[in-house]
């Protein structure tokens, strides 16, 4: 099986982004996985081609991260991040909640193909914790119910909205904007929250500022 | 009382900051006009002057990295911006590229005009969209501004930025093996020498840079040296992006200049959660050995942190209170390194290995004494003896763990964890929210 | 101190290299700046333990094995990838608790997950990890935890197979793939514990070079299929030989047990082979047990029936004595240069004759005035080495992956060190691709043309100082191009080489075993030359042949003629010429027949005397590899009984009353008396090159692995050879479809096509490989015009 023209013509925009090939595996091994809901012997073989590697090089590429699936993932990815901050501020917690709504453990995909649980490592948004992602968009602040209500409204079709980002699209969706990241969401959801306003708040609050130019005599 | 000092996050509260316009609004690419009239040299001289050191983790001083990168060498030179962000902990650098990105954009342009790279990109992990299309949005208004491309701003310089985005794994924020990454390799670290900044991307000359690093470039070369190194200490000067986490009332990010101790940084952040007693906090990761309360009082600086026998790191800190099982702790950072390490080396792919399952075992109530002892010499074993710094991470939490909290190891010998510190008592939601 | 170096052809230039001090366990040395702590250890002779490293691969550092402590370095520091500097003061093992302590570490992780399953693995006994563990180990694991496990073992190949559980992760294999052989289809997958050896879904590791990784694996993770739970090292008997399959010269260690050969592996020669040799020569040596001939036999009444040795010595030297002076010698490539120095003196002796041939393939008169003047006898000049400093090599009717794979690695590493390779060819070859080459397409037959037209910067560079011709033997198939080589090396002061595919044809050349060449390319014709060889073998000038005698397809005709009374031949394989059946018919058209051989063939079909003669392994011998550098070997199985060609040609000689050496000490004696040639030699040729026609034509070489008689018995080797496809251009390939008829002067061949870049109205097919045998199905040799028609449509 190859691959259509307009995914050649992607992959080749890939390409022509960096100074050499080969630097386009991971964005290309990105839009493969969201043509085909993982990375397929095919994709391997086209992203292979255009890279200008073997496809040894590429399984050996597309084994090492794990955001690359080798598996058909569902719909919707929901993480939880299990992490020794989130997980024990609540992670597990959640994680145990969404498992028994799903019927599912780390990194299996319910047999209707929606949801694909995993247990992921630390999101950079320990401030916010615990924290879950929808197709890799923030939830921060979860609790179990809270948690479980996401996946209960994504399951009835319902607009479910990233507390930081735009309205939850499909895990497929997301991977095609790690390849093509100017997806035009930009503009959506809350551009700053209270937590990464805590500090700014509370100088603002208190008079406090940084001087903005030079003191003598320090 | 040391005073929040917002500069980088001066603006976060203007909605619009992440636009062209937002930024611009607020003195925006000014500094970055006023660099393309200067030397390139004084701007690394500059750079130098100020004393920034690196926010990545290691501390490393800036300008002198730039300074390494030899000129005139005819080989194209790179800017690469670790924009990798999975430390545990660490969670500055995704805020910053959400909130503001167009100050790591101006930032960016100003450090490639100064090592003379015409092409710079940012590596940011893979799963965080947000700051991705944030950052990208960033980039492609600034070409339409003309402040990416050919010749910006009638200067000369042309400047191509390119967003890579990751695909799940820590070891990418190593900055060798994020160039084997960026490469389209296993993110694998490479031998050094030759140095990044000889034989970086594509074996020519590379400076990499953490995010906050970058975004300290325009407030140095708009505002001067002597304004930036009013913050903070002669060793550590200038202001830090704190993102402080774990058990207290206000989790979030606090700007302050270097020097600022946990104990202020507490207050700031409304103090404990429910008033419990800090038990335990890291200064900046979970890479760095951690502390007890008798340790709030040592300034948040490079220097004084590795006086006080750990490091500053990321300048993150996490703060567990009583409830947490230390021994828990541990074990859920080591499965981490376990599940990161990359696999090249011997000590940290098998040590890791070795590690996590005992302490998974002592995690169950069934550790021994000898085991404990056994454990510290593995990470000995590990610790300085790995191919990078990630072997030497893995072995930093239990040896510090055990040297403040030896009871717990034992306790854990015959008493599985869990009954010594009910779960749920350290969960920040409670009750109905919990089910 | 200086080192020499080949920098050029045949020129030894001494080098000046800065010396550095430094210190190893407190004893004081000096060694080349650059150079490695574990090489320097080495030494001094202190082993330091070491996984991943290998001498010539790029450093990886990863298994930390070699840890040792550097003065002033905080930590420990790999000694694999730690470069001395000046005054550097070095403690290893030996001398420093911190490296003794960090060794015993990473020991101990090593065997964390490894199954110590000695007993029943392959390495036991000779395992690097065996080894280091019993003097760097600690005696009892601390760990109690479970290990890693697989499932096992998994075929990376149809040869060679993984147990992952074994595999220490050290990359070895993975880098010799990509590094040396350029063949990165075996990979590290995964990451961190979970990291593993493996390659593509559903794609094999292919590579001619694969064995290597087997051989290089410091645990038994990788084994081959051949030899899997055959034997333990320490039952066999090693003995250091020389490969037969090409003219690569490969040093081999050939392992036997009670009289067979259970395995051959590469043996360190730095001058030839490095640490290497390809598949074909490490996994086929079955053929010499399987079918050979046991007795001599003697055709009675039409009918072969067993004979002892004198009836067939002498019934062989009666035949011959009655056609002395009408007997044609037919040699094989393959044989040792002893072997082959007796065909060429009994030739000249007791047979009487000058009508002699080694060469059973494409032929041509230019070629044997090549030979005579450019090859013959002549000095080792171009080397392997040669080729690393080389400003460029250039390479003519020759395709090194295929025809001379250790040159291919060579050149491979030249090429990673930056010489430029160019090839004059009508395809774009994987293996071109693996030293990075460029192409001068060149329609088969037409690559004289090119050559006398290069392009000025080619021309330029091999005018530079050791710039190298390289020329294989299917120039002799391509009318001009031997010329304009030699024309061109002329011209440009460029070294040439020539590169034949066999191991026997170099030697064979310069034992004298082609019309007009006494030994040493003394040319027959010329008086002192023939005073050396008279004196060498006791006889008088005059009794050597006056006549300059028959070689290639004129001594073929000769016999087919009628103008020959017997024929005398040696290791020939009929199907090997390029016009079979014409061989074939030459040989029924001779009244009587010679066969030395060991296998049963189309030859002893129509013997009527055979003798069945030592196979490799029976015998000792010399190889000259292409350089014309001498590869000598001993016997290898020493119980054996068979005689060399060599012996039973003396036996021969003796019944017809000439006296010849008959053992490998004495031929080599009576050889080295000889000395080399220093008189004039022919002239070389001057054949203009052929015009081009419109046609399609044919391309074609012989793969490395390929219905060859000599890979007979190894269906695990031959389940790795390239599948049998026609090679075309898209343009091409437009006009046929899926698969290709392609039909020859002789007959069709209908195959799956492949598109490639190939030069225009070209196929490539391989020359005789399982379903493409193209001298007898096509009746064609590269070159010869072809029709193409859409598969199944001849
Ligand atoms: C395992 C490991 C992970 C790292 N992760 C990051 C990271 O996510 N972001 C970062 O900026 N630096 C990270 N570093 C540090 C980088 O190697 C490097 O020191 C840094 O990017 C240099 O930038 P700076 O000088 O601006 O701090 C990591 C180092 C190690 C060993
Ligand atoms: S299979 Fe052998 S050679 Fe390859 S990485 Fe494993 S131990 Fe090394
Ligand atoms: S031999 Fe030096 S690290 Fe492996």
């Amino acid at each position: 099986m190859s691959i259509s023209e307009t995914t050649r013509a992607q992959l080749e925009e890939l390409v022509a982004r960096y100074p050499r090939p080969r630097s386009a595996l991971m964005p290309m091994l990105h839009l493969m996985q969201s043509l085909d809901g993982e990375v397929t012997p095919d994709g391997i073989d086209a992203c292979a081609e255009l890279a200008g590697v073997s496809p040894a090089e590429a399984t050996a590429v597309a084994s090492f991260y794990t955001m690359y699936r080798r598996s058909p993932g569902g719909a919707h990815h929901i993480g939880v991040c299990i992490n020794t901050l989130c997980g024990l501020l609540g992670g597990d917690a959640v994680y145990e909640a969404l498992s028994e709504r799903l019927g599912v453990g780390h990194d299996q995909t319910t047999p209707d193909g929606r949801f694909t649980l995993e247990r992921i490592e630390c999101q950079a948004a320990c401030t916010h914790a615990p924290v879950m992602t929808v197709d890799w968009e923030f939830m921060d602040d979860v609790t179990p119910t809270s948690a479980v209500d996401v996946v209960d409204r994504l399951e009835r079709g319902e607009t479910v909205r990233s507390t930081r980002g735009p309205v939850i699209r499909t895990w497929r969706d997301t991977e095609r904007s790690l390849a093509f990241p100017d997806d035009g969401l930009a503009a959506e959801g809350t551009p700053v929250d209270a937590k990464m306003l805590a500090g700014l708040s509370l100088a603002k609050e208190r008079g406090m500022a940084a001087p903005t130019t030079a003191q003598e005599g320090r | 009382m040391t005073p929040l000092t917002p500069v980088i996050t001066e603006h976060w509260d203007d909605p619009e900051l992440f636009t062209l316009a937002g930024y611009r609004r607020h003195g925006g690419y000014t500094a970055l006009a006023s660099a393309l009239k200067q030397d390139p040299d004084a701007l690394i001289g500059m750079v130098k002057d100020s004393g920034l050191r690196g926010r990545g983790g290691a501390g490393f001083p800036t300008g002198l990295k730039w300074s390494f990168v030899p000129q005139n060498d005819g080989k194209p030179h790179y800017l690469v911006v670790n924009a990798d962000e999975s430390e545990p902990g660490a969670c500055k650098d995704i805020p910053i590229m959400i909130a503001n990105p167009h100050s790591l954009i101006e930032g960016v342009i100003i450090t490639s005009y100064a090592i003379r790279a015409n092409h710079a990109f940012i590596y940011i992990r893979g799963e965080v969209p947000e700051a991705i299309r944030r950052v990208a949005l960033a980039i492609r208004e600034a070409r339409e501004a003309g402040l990416i491309g050919r010749d910006i701003a009638g200067s000369g310089f042309d400047l191509d930025v390119v967003v890579h985005a990751g695909a799940g794994a820590y070891i990418c924020g190593e900055e060798t093996a994020l160039l084997d990454s960026l490469e389209g390799f296993r993110g694998q670290p490479r031998l050094k020498p030759p140095f990044p900044a000889v034989a970086g991307l594509y074996a020519s000359p590379t400076v990499i840079n953490n995010v906050e690093t970058i975004c300290n470039i325009p407030y140095i070369v708009g505002r001067g040296v002597e304004w930036f190194r009013q913050f903070g200490t002669e060793k550590s000067p200038g202001f830090k992006v704190f993102a402080v986490s774990g058990h207290v009332n206000r989790p979030g990010i606090y700007e302050a200049p270097l020097g600022i101790t946990m104990r202020e940084l507490l207050d700031y952040a409304g103090g404990m959660l429910d008033g419990r007693d800090v038990k335990f906090w890291l200064p900046g990761g979970s890479s760095v050995p951690l502390l007890t309360a008798d340790h709030l009082d040592v300034p948040m600086t490079y220097e004084a942190m590795a006086e006080a026998g750990t490091m500053l790191g990321t300048g993150t800190p996490m703060v567990f209170n009583d409830t947490v099982s230390v021994v828990k702790a541990v074990t859920r950072w080591l499965e981490f390194y376990k599940h990161e390490s990359c696999g090249k080396c011997t000590p940290c792919r098998e040590g890791t290995y070795f590690i996590t399952g005992t302490l998974e075992r002592f995690e169950h109530g069934h550790g021994s004494e000898r085991e404990m002892e056994t454990l510290v010499d593995l990470c000995d074993q590990i610790a300085g003896r790995s191919f990078c710094a990630l072997g030497d991470a893995a072995a930093t939490p239990y040896p510090s763990a055990l040297k403040y909290f030896r009871d717990e190891f034992v306790a854990a010998t015959t008493t599985p964890v869990d009954e010594q510190f009910d779960p749920a008592s350290a969960y920040v939601f409670s009750g109905a929210a919990a089910r | 101190m200086t080192v020499t170096s080949n920098s050029g052809p045949g020129s030894d230039v001494a080098m000046p290299t800065d010396l550095i001090a430094v210190i190893i366990d407190g004893v004081e040395m000096s060694v080349p700046k650059g150079t490695l702590v574990i090489r320097a250890a080495e030494q001094l002779g202190i082993e330091i333990p070491r996984f991943c490293d290998h001498p010539l691969l790029d450093p990886v550092a990863a298994c930390r094995a070699c840890l040792i402590e550097v003065e002033g370095m905080p930590k420990p520091q790999p000694a694999c990838a730690q470069v001395l500097t000046d005054g550097m003061n070095v403690r290893t093992q030996y001398a420093s608790e911190v490296a003794r302590a960090a060794q015993e570490g990473v020991m101990e992780f090593l065997l964390l997950n490894h199954p110590l399953d000695c007993p029943v693995c392959d390495k036991g006994g000779e395992c690097p990890l065996q080894n280091q563990a019993m003097t760097v180990g600690r005696a009892e694991s601390r760990f109690d935890g479970e290990k890693r496990e697989f499932e096992k073992p998994v075929n990376v190949s149809a040869q060679v197979l993984l147990d992952r559980e074994r595999c220490v992760s050290c990359a070895r294999c993975t880098r010799f793939a990509e590094q040396i052989a350029g063949d990165p289809s075996l990979e590290l997958l995964q990451r961190g514990a979970k990291q593993i050896v493996g390659t593509a879904d559903d794609t094999p590791f292919e590579s001619y070079f694969s064995g290597n990784v087997v051989q290089i694996c410091p645990v038994g993770a990788l084994t081959s299929a051949s030899y899997r739970f055959r034997s333990r090292p320490f039952d066999l008997v090693s003995v250091p030989t020389t490969c037969e399959h090409c003219a690569s010269g490969c040093s081999l260690r050939t392992d036997y047990r009670r009289g067979v050969v259970t395995r051959r592996l590469a043996w360190d020669d730095p001058q030839v082979n490095e640490d290497w040799n390809c598949d074909k020569g490490r996994f086929a040596f079955a053929y010499q047990v399987h079918g050979r001939l046991e007795s001599p036999m003697i055709r009675e009444n039409g009918e072969l029936r067993v004979a002892s040795w004198p009836e067939a010595i002498d019934a062989a030297a009666r035949g011959l004595a009655a056609a002395r002076g009408r007997v044609g010698v037919l040699v094989g490539g393959r044989s040792t240069v002893e072997d082959a120095y007796a065909y060429a003196r009994i030739a000249r002796t007791a047979l009487a004759t000058d009508d002699i041939d080694f060469r059973v393939r494409q032929t041509s008169v230019e070629e044997d005035a090549f030979l005579a003047a450019v090859v013959a006898g002549t000095p080792v000049s171009v080397t392997y080495e040669a080729l690393e400093s080389a400003p460029v090599v250039l390479l003519v009717c020759l395709e090194p992956e295929d025809e001379s794979p250790i040159l291919q690695l060579r050149l491979r590493k030249a090429a990673r060190n930056g010489t430029p390779v160019v090839s004059i060819g009508a395809v774009r070859s994987p293996g071109l691709g693996k030293v990075r080459g460029r192409l001068l397409p060149a329609r088969p037959g037409g690559e004289g043309a090119v050559l006398a037209a290069l392009p000025d910067d080619v021309r330029a560079l091999l005018a530079q100082p050791g710039a190298v011709v390289l020329v294989g033997e299917r120039a002799a198939g391509s009318a001009g191009a031997l010329s304009a080589a030699a024309a061109l090396a002329r011209s440009t002061g460029a070294g040439l080489a020539w590169v034949p595919r066999r191991a026997g044809e170099r030697g064979a050349l310069d034992a004298g075993a082609l019309a007009g060449l006494l030994p040493g390319g003394r040319p027959l014709s010329d008086a002192s030359a023939r005073a050396d060889v008279a004196r060498a073998w006791g006889i008088a000038p005059t009794d050597l042949p006056a006549q300059r005698g028959r070689s290639g397809d004129s001594l073929l005709a000769a016999a087919r003629d009628g103008q020959l009374g017997a024929l005398l031949v040696g290791g020939v394989e009929l199907s090997d010429y390029a016009d079979p059946r014409g061989a074939q018919e030459a040989i029924d058209a001779v009244g009587f027949v010679v066969s030395l051989e060991n296998h049963h063939s189309a030859v002893t079909e129509r013997a009527d005397v055979i003798l069945p003669v030592a196979a490799v392994t029976e015998k000792a011998g010399t190889f000259l590899d292409w350089e014309g550098r001498p590869r000598p070997f001993e016997q290898v199985l020493r119980d054996a009984l068979t005689m060399s060609d060599a012996r039973v040609l003396a036996m021969i000689a003796d019944a017809m009353d000439v006296r010849m050496p008959a053992d490998v000490r004495a031929i080599r004696a009576e050889m080295g008396s000889l000395g080399p040639w220093t008189g004039a030699r022919g002239e070389a040729p001057s054949v203009a090159p052929a015009a081009s026609t419109d046609a399609t034509v044919l391309a074609s070489w012989r793969q490395l692995l390929d219905s060859g008689l000599m890979q007979d018995g190894e269906p695990h080797l031959a389940a790795t050879a390239r599948p049998t496809v026609a090679l075309v251009s898209a343009a091409t390939a437009a006009g046929v479809g899926e698969s290709v008829t392609v039909t020859g002067p002789g007959g069709s061949i209908t195959l799956p096509v492949e598109v490639g870049d190939v030069v225009d109205g070209v196929v490539w097919v391989p020359m005789n490989s399982p379903g493409c045998h193209i001298h007898a199905d096509l009746g064609a040799v590269p070159g010869s015009g072809v029709r193409l028609s859409p598969g199944g449509t001849a």
